[in-house]
């Protein structure tokens, strides 16, 4: 019972993830595929987590907060890029 | 270490004094010095002629590289003593011209006697040795030293290019001659030349046989400048003259004559080597002496002269080898080849070496060695005009000279041919005394010509650069006391018959000695009305009828065009394989990285594939492959329609993030194949190289961003499907044949009872192999130092540039 519920799931998380794609592709504006990527990260995690429930296992859940940790870091490094032009500023005081 | 022994490599110790004594001693010429060391040995080897004269040798060993069987093993016998003893009596009096032909003042003398000291050092050892590594060792040391001293003047073109021809096609002949001696020691399992004598008649069989004989005399041609190799020759009269007296007359270019009549016994049973070196020999007698009357320069003339007269002793040694198959003969008449062979050796070494002298004493009083310019000299240079007549008069083969009596044995040795009736010689034989009637008034041409324009006729002493006048006694000394050798020789032939002839016949033909017949050595001058005095008043008739018509028919020497004389074909050969190579270098190596990928991977297909079929290797076995589940049908759709997305994609930013897509893919497969720790290292690896790839994009200067799609060509596009398929296959066939469990129980059982650890990726990446974890972070730490190396020190460089 709990599989085939799992395995519903896993289709609807993996048909948004081919949605988000679209908007990956499509764009029109770089902040809309930067935010398509952030939710394509999210996606992901939750399939890791589905598919561990399938696999009866624990040991995924690291890759789970990683891949939280990635996403975020990431979208807030292409926000920084978006709003100043770099990531990592100078030392201006040299 | 025996005094022998100290004898061959004393003139290597003593080169080592040369430097000093020339920058110590600069008041006195460094030759006198020099002189001493030819003198001593030459007194020493004298003791040797009643040992070899009784038929004993002796042989000493001096242990080097015993494991391997080589040796270096002095063997002193008639041959090698007649050797020894013309280099070194030839070589002291060469040192002793040179005191007075080389000035001290002008002349780096002592890079010349250093050079001529390695050389007389390499010849004896090469005539001594009786392990063939050591003979070759030595016979490299010749080619050596003769580039050197060729290439003494090296501020001139013309003699580092004759320095270049003599070295490339001597050295070719040694490499030869090398593989022949490795032949040799395969049949025989000996590097001993008297051993190899020793089971010579189980040879004839053996099919490395000829290849061993083949590449033998191929080194002795180049050496002793036989047809075709005979070029190097006359450019190497670019050495000053006491070196072409030498080298060029007496001793290096000798050394290949040497090696045939040494390795005779081993080979002459064979019809190919009758025929080869007698055929060789035969036309290379004929082609230097054609040759030898058009030339202009007096030393070139000596050049072909010696050419041609090499030949002749090399047919003699060829026709000589006719004797063994006769060995039941009582009288063996055919043995008279290989003592005219021997007995014209010393001759041609005693007047060519002073008609080189002759000719350095010409050049040097002169200013020019130009026939068309000299003339008339015989009055301000009689005792010069007198070694040259003498000199001329032998090597034309006129009595009472000792040249007269080697050309009657040469031709008597010819015209045995007609009575042999072995190897077709019957038939073709008749070609050999032909030729060498033909080759005998080319001689005797060239011979008169060589003191008639010189010394005689009209003085023209306006063009002389120099005022003529007779050389100083001592650079006469020398080639008084060979031409009165000459003409003792010539007179007493029998003083050399028993002492040095017989030996060095006995050991050009041991079997015949070992089957009982005895070699008698009689040199007489007049035979009676034999077949060969009608030819000899034959030669000096039409010599004479030559020579005077010689304006009239000279002009036949230049219809052969340039490019197709060897000389011509050497320097096209040597110009063609250079651009050749240049031009495949250049073909080969175009300098795109795109070219060498493809090279690397056509090689690469290629074996791999050939290796497939070759060894029918291709095995599909369906027996263990696991049940396909859906996740993995779908994440595999992903990963090949992400990788296809980087192939065609029209941006770069695309490309980079579809490589993104398939390393996240890849992750994924590690969750669903269950391995974590692989999951996390993918993820966080991927992250910061698609950070890496979006940073060098982001650097990238405005015009290469241009959004382009990737150009499509069919030849990367079937190569790249060929790597595909080949690596397909092959992992399909590996998969399919697994022939043993694998060995992860172990670690399964042993994680926690040996290692204490419940993650078993990381107790073997730690524990059970530490050590490649260990240069993994090695790697990682070189990567990290050569990123900040470049970022930190760009540009620092090009400022010295």
């Amino acid at each position: 019972m709990l599989d085939i519920v799992v395995s519903i799931s896993l289709v609807a998380v993996v048909l948004s993830m081919i949605g988000i794609v679209y908007r990956v592709i499509k764009g029109p504006t770089t902040p809309d595929r930067v935010i398509a990527l952030d939710s394509l990260g999210i996606g992901l995690i939750s399939v890791i987590g589905l598919i561990s429930i399938l696999m009866r296992t624990s040991v995924f859940l690291e890759v789970i907060l990683l891949l939280g940790i990635l996403a975020f870091i990431g979208t807030v490094a292409f926000s920084k890029y978006l709003e100043k032009g770099e990531i990592i500023q100078r030392d201006r005081d040299k | 270490m025996s005094l022998l022994h100290l004898a061959i490599v004393l003139p290597f110790l003593s080169a080592v004094f040369i430097p000093f004594l020339f920058k110590g001693l600069r008041n006195i010429h460094t030759g006198w010095f020099v002189l001493l060391v030819p003198l001593a040995l030459f007194i020493y080897f004298i003791q040797y002629m009643p040992l070899t004269r009784d038929g004993q040798t002796v042989t000493r060993t001096l242990e080097w590289i015993p494991s391997l069987g080589i040796n270096f093993i002095a063997h002193v016998d008639g041959l090698g003593l007649l050797f020894a003893m013309l280099i070194t009596g030839i070589g002291a009096l060469v040192v002793l011209y040179s005191i007075y032909y080389l000035a001290k003042e002008k002349e780096a003398l002592h890079n010349f006697y250093v050079y001529l000291l390695m050389f007389m050092g390499a010849m004896l050892g090469v005539v001594l040795s009786d392990n063939l590594i050591v003979l070759y060792m030595f016979w490299e040391f010749t080619s050596i030293s003769s580039f050197l001293l060729i290439g003494y003047w090296y501020d001139r073109e013309r003699s580092r290019y004759g320095a270049q021809k003599s070295m490339l096609i001597t050295v070719f002949g040694g490499l030869s001659m090398l593989g022949g001696i490795v032949l040799l020691y395969i049949m025989g399992g000996t590097f001993s030349i008297q051993e190899l004598i020793g089971m010579s008649s189980g040879f004839m069989t053996d099919p490395l046989f000829v290849p061993a004989l083949l590449l033998i005399l191929l080194g002795a041609f180049t050496k002793s400048a036989q047809f075709p190799f005979h070029i190097w020759l006359p450019d190497a009269m670019e050495a000053p003259t006491p070196v072409s007296a030498y080298l060029h007359s007496a001793t290096m270019v000798k050394a290949g004559i040497y090696l045939v009549a040494r390795m005779s016994p081993v080979f002459a049973e064979s019809e190919l080597w009758l025929w080869l070196v007698a055929g060789f020999g035969i036309f290379t007698l004929f082609w230097g002496s054609f040759n030898a009357v058009k030339q202009t320069d007096l030393k070139a003339i000596l050049a072909f002269s010696t050419i041609s007269q090499l030949g002749l002793i090399m047919s003699l040694l060829g026709l000589g080898a006719a004797a063994l198959h006769f060995d039941q003969l009582d009288d063996n008449v055919y043995m008279i080849a290989t003592i005219a062979a021997v007995f014209h050796l010393i001759n041609h070494a005693t007047f060519k070496g002073s008609l080189f002298m002759m000719a350095g004493i010409v050049d040097h009083e002169t200013g020019t060695r130009d026939i068309r310019k000299l003339g008339g000299l015989v009055n301000l240079m009689p005792i010069t005009f007198t070694i040259a007549i003498i000199g001329c008069f032998s090597m034309a083969g006129l009595p009472p000279f000792n040249g007269f009596l080697s050309k009657e044995m040469f031709l008597t040795g010819m015209i045995s041919v007609f009575e042999l009736d072995i190897f077709n010689l019957s038939t073709w034989g008749v070609l050999f005394p032909v030729l060498a009637w033909i080759a005998s008034v080319f001689t005797f041409v060239y011979s008169i010509k060589l003191v008639f324009k010189t010394f005689l006729g009209k003085p023209q002493f306006e063009k002389l650069p120099k005022k003529p006048h007779e050389a100083p006694v001592g650079m006469l000394i020398s080639p008084l006391i060979l031409v009165a050798l000459v003409i003792v020789f010539g007179f007493f032939p029998n003083l050399l018959s028993n002492s040095m002839i017989k030996p060095a016949v006995e050991s050009i033909l041991p079997s015949l000695v070992d089957a009982g017949q005895t070699v008698k050595v009689d040199i007489y001058f007049w035979h009676g009305f034999t077949p060969e005095l009608f030819m000899t008043i034959g030669i000096i008739l039409t010599g004479i009828v030559l020579y005077s018509t010689l304006a009239k028919w000279e002009s036949i020497y230049n219809r052969i065009p340039h490019r197709f004389t060897l000389n011509g074909l050497y320097d096209g050969g040597l110009s063609r394989s250079e651009t050749g190579g240049y031009r495949l270098t250049n073909g080969v190596m175009t300098g795109f990285m795109r070219t060498y990928l493809v090279y690397i991977f056509s090689f690469f297909t290629a074996i791999l594939l050939s290796t497939l079929l070759i060894t029918d290797g291709f095995s599909i076995d369906t027996s263990n492959l696991a049940e396909i589940r859906s996740y993995e049908v779908i994440l595999g759709l992903v990963l090949v329609s992400a990788a296809v997305t980087i192939l065609f994609a029209k941006s770069r930013l695309t490309s980079i993030i579809s490589l993104g897509a398939v390393g996240y893919s890849v992750a994924l497969f590690f969750v669903l194949f269950r391995a974590p720790d692989l999951a996390l290292t993918q993820l966080v690896i991927e992250t910061v190289s698609v950070a890496l790839f979006l940073l060098c994009f982001y650097h990238l200067p405005e015009i290469s961003r241009k959004e382009e799609r990737m150009k499509f060509r069919l030849g990367n596009a079937v190569l790249s499907i060929t790597v595909g398929l080949t690596m397909t296959l092959i992992a399909i066939s590996s998969f399919s044949s697994r022939s043993f469990e694998s060995i992860s129980q172990y670690h399964i059982d042993n994680v926690y009872e040996l290692a204490a650890g419940g993650n078993m990726v990381n107790v073997i990446l730690v524990d059970f192999r530490g050590f490649d974890t260990l240069f993994e972070i090695c790697v990682l730490g070189i990567a990290s130092f050569g990123i900040y190396a470049m970022v930190r020190f760009r540009g620092v460089g090009r400022e010295n540039e």
